[in-house]
């Protein structure tokens, strides 16, 4: 037996149909689906990633909890993965997520400048939103587009060789 | 069995079986290979990396070192875990696990014993390249058992995997990533596990260390001596950790038939109990003013003697904790018996005698510990296991991980850690069910349990569960068990009789769960009223515990007991002992009751402070030495017992040691193997049969009304754990209060957090009311042997409820749970 496999923590003894939404629970219900059915917990990411989207991009405790309940899963192995990927936010959120990618050949193409260039102009350090909601910027891990570093991933849109002026612009139109 | 090959390793050929990993085999061939994160009790993780090692199969070398703990050996391998490749592996490891260790063991407890230390000095550097800054990680509150360090932790997941895989609770984890990586709860929460200290022997650095013990000694201070736990029928080897003259800390010794490498946090943190300040360290007379006077041993004990010699044998009420060692037991009866007096028992908690005459002699777990693990399908009837017996909880939780089907059968549905089939029904009731369960496996009987059994309409929970009995009984892996909570119920012996048919009809064992370290050892020496040392069954049996109080008697000894929270009816044992001439108290504690009570009190030396012998659950008797000096001028209670005897010139007590004692007991109970009792020395006996029909013609009337349900919370069962702070913060320890079902509660009128005046007879109080579907319906679960349930009536037994006032409530808590 390993912990992955190990029975239940905690039982919980919820009724289903009150966790969530209805259209999340479909949602979720497609992605279990895939799976045998005793790795439902095989669906958290996807399952975190609709509530997280239904919830303004981002992820409450109550949220994690009811995934948790939702899945048959540990409360703490739901947070394990929540906290352990840059696609997960736990705390409130702007309208947009600028992600730059931190990783090796970004961080030698040039994504440190552009870090400092949206601190030094919009007043937005890495974690943090701007003033007016508009948007939150993250570093994130290699997003898989080394070759045209520095990559920025705006919200689901990727964005390559990206230069200061380019990230003014990128900033100037999103709404 | 595996496939037997064999490999090399450092040159030399060792066999192993196919699949298993390189680290177990060096392991027995006494080959040391670094590690942290492998365990032999968890999965394999192979995170910590420390256990690289060179290996090359089929003459083809690995292109990298190997983990050790992660790399299955296969014929011919051979491994080098020493050649430069291997040392150089574990040395780089041993830098990184350092580069965010913050170094700190001169003022970590760990220092000493460390195994971070350890290897560190072994594979370490004496100089580190990183000149970064290093990480902090915040500590957590995980309650009063165990301190947290997280900034030394290596994140090797032992910690985190005890709690999935044996603890069977999920609440620690590995929240964040990389540089910001912690092992924690993630939502602060104190960790409320029977077993949870347990993860301070595991976590292999300072991150997880006992609160209690914390900057009290240093490991190199102390002396280590062999012990057996106190507390419930395990018997869990213990090693006592000792400086000057004081238990400092308790670990485990490694017993895979008892305790495999665990203990339970009772018998880890119950020594602290050692040292309280209730402890009663000099032999006392009571003046006629009710105030103390100190006396010396010599004329405490002819006072005694005196007191003995002057009652009427038949006067004599001897009431015993069943947690006293075999030796003591043995040398009360025999003194008692020698003065020519019948009444002693340790059977405290307990209402329904009329079994004795039918009951097997000595009622046991009726199989191998060990083989708990092994069965099939097992019905328990009567026990919060994981409060009663926690090892033994954790050998069933690990049967049904390998596919067990285990059901509970209790007054009220228990938490717990792996899926199971649980019934309920208010004491009294349990029988009814539980004679559904025949009904289906076509039992029948005559009298009450016939009666029962033909009136039973077994639904689907009892069909099906005595399907998987019959089944398991098949294969010989059935087991039906009885334990504490079946114990104290007003129909005990129904419920005996039916599970007896109930294991007759599938096949099945039956077994008992014995309540204390030594219930079984106090049969085999006959310190019961029914019973004489071998356990041999007497002619003319002397007052059960209960009856010694509704009958009361004119003189009595307590030995090792609080009378208002060790008695089955603490109200009506406190007007037992008022009314007597003489109450004699021989105890390790000085606690209010027993001052009320006693008239005269002898100190006798507490666990740890005496050598005796324990005989478990599995009929496994250990003997044990005492470790440190008693407390002030307390004795040992077997030599306490050889002076009075010697002193009532009573024949025979002329023992030169304990050793002594304890074999011409065995010597006894090998003699009496034929004659019915089947007892042997070390072994386990062969069954529980019955030694005769219990022959009850009807089940007791059905309660009309509400039943009280006094279950021992886990840290309320003997004095010495009473007396223990750390284990009485805990969430486990239970406060007095009104456990109700919400239909029960509606019925009242009551709501969580409001008070209820509970009543038995004429004696009453208020608690708060706490609402918990967890109790079956027409049940009122008042748990027994907490603070203020001394003013209560009997554990199991009708109980009537009422509304009552919030101030009353504040009252009773300000008086500590007596009455206004
Ligand atoms: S706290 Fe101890 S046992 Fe747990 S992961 Fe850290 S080092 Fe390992
Ligand atoms: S390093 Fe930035 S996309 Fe891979
Ligand atoms: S002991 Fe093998 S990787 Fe940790």
């Amino acid at each position: 037996m390993s912990f992955r496999t190990a029975p239940l923590a905690v039982v919980h003894d919820v009724d289903k149909s009150t966790l969530l939404t209805p259209e999340l629970r479909a949602e979720i219900d497609r992605h279990v689906g895939k799976y045998p059915p005793e790795w439902k917990q095989s669906a958290v990411m996807p399952a975190l990633t609709l509530v997280q989207e239904h919830n303004g991009g981002w992820l409450t405790q109550d949220l994690m909890d009811q995934v948790a309940a939702y899945l048959d899963m540990p409360e703490v192995a739901v947070y394990e993965v929540a906290t352990f990927y840059a696609m997960y936010d736990l705390e409130p959120v702007g309208r947009h997520k600028i992600c730059v990618c931190n990783s090796i050949s970004c961080m030698l193409g040039g994504a440190e400048a552009l870090l400092e260039h949206v601190e030094a102009r919009h007043g937005v350090a890495p974690g943090e939103t701007s003033k007016d909601g508009k948007f939150t910027l993250k570093e994130f891990e290699c997003l898989g587009a080394c070759r045209h570093a520095p990559v920025v991933m705006v919200d689901q849109e990727y964005h390559e060789c990206v230069t200061r002026d380019g990230i003014d612009k990128i900033i100037s139109k999103l709404d | 069995m595996a496939e037997q090959i064999s490999i090399e390793i450092d040159g030399r050929t060792c066999e192993a079986a196919a699949g298993e990993m390189i680290i177990a085999v060096a392991d027995r061939e006494g080959i040391p290979i670094p590690r942290f994160c492998y365990h032999e009790k968890l999965s394999i993780a192979a995170n910590c990396r420390m256990c690289l090692v060179e290996a090359e199969a089929g003459g083809r070398p690995f292109p990298k070192p190997v983990p050790a703990c992660a790399t299955p050996v296969a014929e011919g391998m051979k491994v080098q875990t020493r050649s430069a490749k291997a040392l150089d592996a574990q040395r780089g490891t041993m830098e990184f696990l350092l580069i965010n260790h913050p170094l700190d063991c001169p003022i970590c407890d760990q220092g000493g014993e460390c195994e971070l230390q350890d290897v560190s000095m072994g594979y370490g550097e004496d100089v580190s390249r990183f000149s970064e800054r290093k990480r902090v990680v915040k500590d957590e509150d995980l309650g009063p058992l165990i301190a947290t360090d997280m900034t030394r932790c290596i994140h090797c997941t032992r910690c985190v995997r005890f709690g999935a895989e044996i603890a069977g609770v999920r609440e620690l984890g590995a929240t964040g990533r990389g540089e910001d990586m912690r092992i924690g709860t993630y939502v602060e929460s104190a960790v409320a596990h029977e077993l949870s200290g347990n993860v301070i022997d595991l976590c292999p650095v300072g991150a997880l260390t006992s609160k209690p013990y914390r900057f009290t000694a240093r490991a190199w201070e102390l002396t280590s001596e062999e012990g057996i736990a106190p507390h419930d029928a395990v018997g869990s080897n213990l090693y006592l950790h000792i400086r000057g003259e004081q238990v400092m800390r308790v670990h485990p010794r490694d017993n895979e038939p008892v305790n495999e490498t665990w203990i339970s946090d009772r018998d880890r943190f119950s020594y602290e109990g050692l040292s309280s300040d209730t402890r009663l360290t000099e032999p006392l007379r009571k003046r006629a003013d009710g105030t103390w006077e100190a006396l010396d041993w010599q004329a405490a004990l002819h006072l005694t003697a005196d007191v003995l010699r002057g009652s009427d044998p038949d006067q004599i009420g001897w009431l015993m904790a069943p947690n006293a060692t075999l030796e003591e037991a043995y040398l009360a009866q025999r003194l008692l018996r020698g003065l020519g007096g019948r009444h002693i028992d340790t059977r405290l908690r307990r209402q329904d005698f009329r079994g004795d005459r039918a009951d097997p002699a000595v009622p046991w777990l009726g199989l191998p510990i060990a083989e708990l693990e092994r069965q099939q399908a097992v019905l328990v009837v009567g026990s919060d296991i994981r409060q009663e017996q926690p090892l033994l909880a954790h050998r069933l939780r690990k049967a049904v991980l390998d596919d067990a089907a285990v059901s509970f059968l209790n007054p009220y549905e228990l938490a717990l850690t792996h899926p199971a089939r649980q019934l309920t029904a208010p004491p009294g009731r349990l029988s009814v069910r539980l004679a559904a369960v025949a009904r289906a496996l076509s039992a029948s009987a005559e009298g009450a349990a016939g009666s029962l059994i033909s009136g039973a309409q077994p639904a689907e929970a009892e069909t099906r569960l005595a399907e998987e009995l019959r089944a398991a009984g098949e294969q010989g892996r059935g087991l039906v068990l009885l334990g504490a909570l079946a114990e104290a119920d007003p129909d005990y012996t129904l419920l005996k009789e039916l599970a007896y048919l109930v294991a007759d009809a599938a096949g099945c064992r039956l077994g008992f769960l014995p309540v204390a370290a030594n219930s079984v050892g106090a049969a085999l020496a006959g310190a019961a009223p029914h019973l004489g040392p071998g356990a041999q069954a007497l002619e003319a049996p002397g007052l059960d515990a209960l009856a010694m109080i509704t009958e009361p008697r004119q003189t009595y000894v307590l030995w090792g007991l609080s009378p208002e929270l060790d008695l089955f009816d603490p109200s009506r044992a406190r007007e037992a002992l008022a009314g007597a001439a003489q109450v004699i108290g021989c105890s390790a504690f000085r606690t209010p009751d027993l001052e009320a009570a006693c008239d005269i009190l002898l100190p006798i030396a507490a666990f740890a402070e005496t050598s005796g012998t324990f005989v478990n659950a599995e009929g496994r008797w250990q003997r044990f030495q005492g470790a440190v000096p008693p407390a002030g001028d307390a004795r040992p209670g077997w030599k306490v017992l050889r002076v009075l005897g010697n002193i009532l010139e009573l024949d025979g007590f002329h023992y030169s040691s304990g050793k002594q004692v304890h074999d011409e007991l065995a010597a006894l109970c090998a003699q009496t193997r034929g004659g019915g009792a089947q007892v042997c020395d070390g072994g386990t006996q062969p069954d529980n049969a019955r030694r005769g029909d219990y022959g009850l013609k009807q089940p007791l009337p059905a309660p009309d009304g509400l039943m009280r349900v006094g279950n021992v919370p886990i840290y309320a069962g003997d004095q010495t754990v009473r007396a223990a702070p750390a284990l009485q913060h805990t969430p486990l320890a239970e406060p007095l209060a009104l456990h109700l079902h919400p239909d029960t509660a509606a019925g009242l009128g009551l709501a969580d957090g409001d008070a209820a005046e509970v009543a038995q007879g004429e004696r009453h109080t208020v608690v708060p009311v706490v609402i918990d579907d967890a109790v079956a319906p027409g049940a009122a679960r008042v748990p027994a042997a907490v603070p203020g349930s001394g003013v209560l009536g009997p554990a199991m037994g009708p109980i009537a409820v009422a509304k009552a006032d919030a101030s009353q409530l504040a009252a009773t808590q300000m008086l500590g749970g007596q009455p206004a």
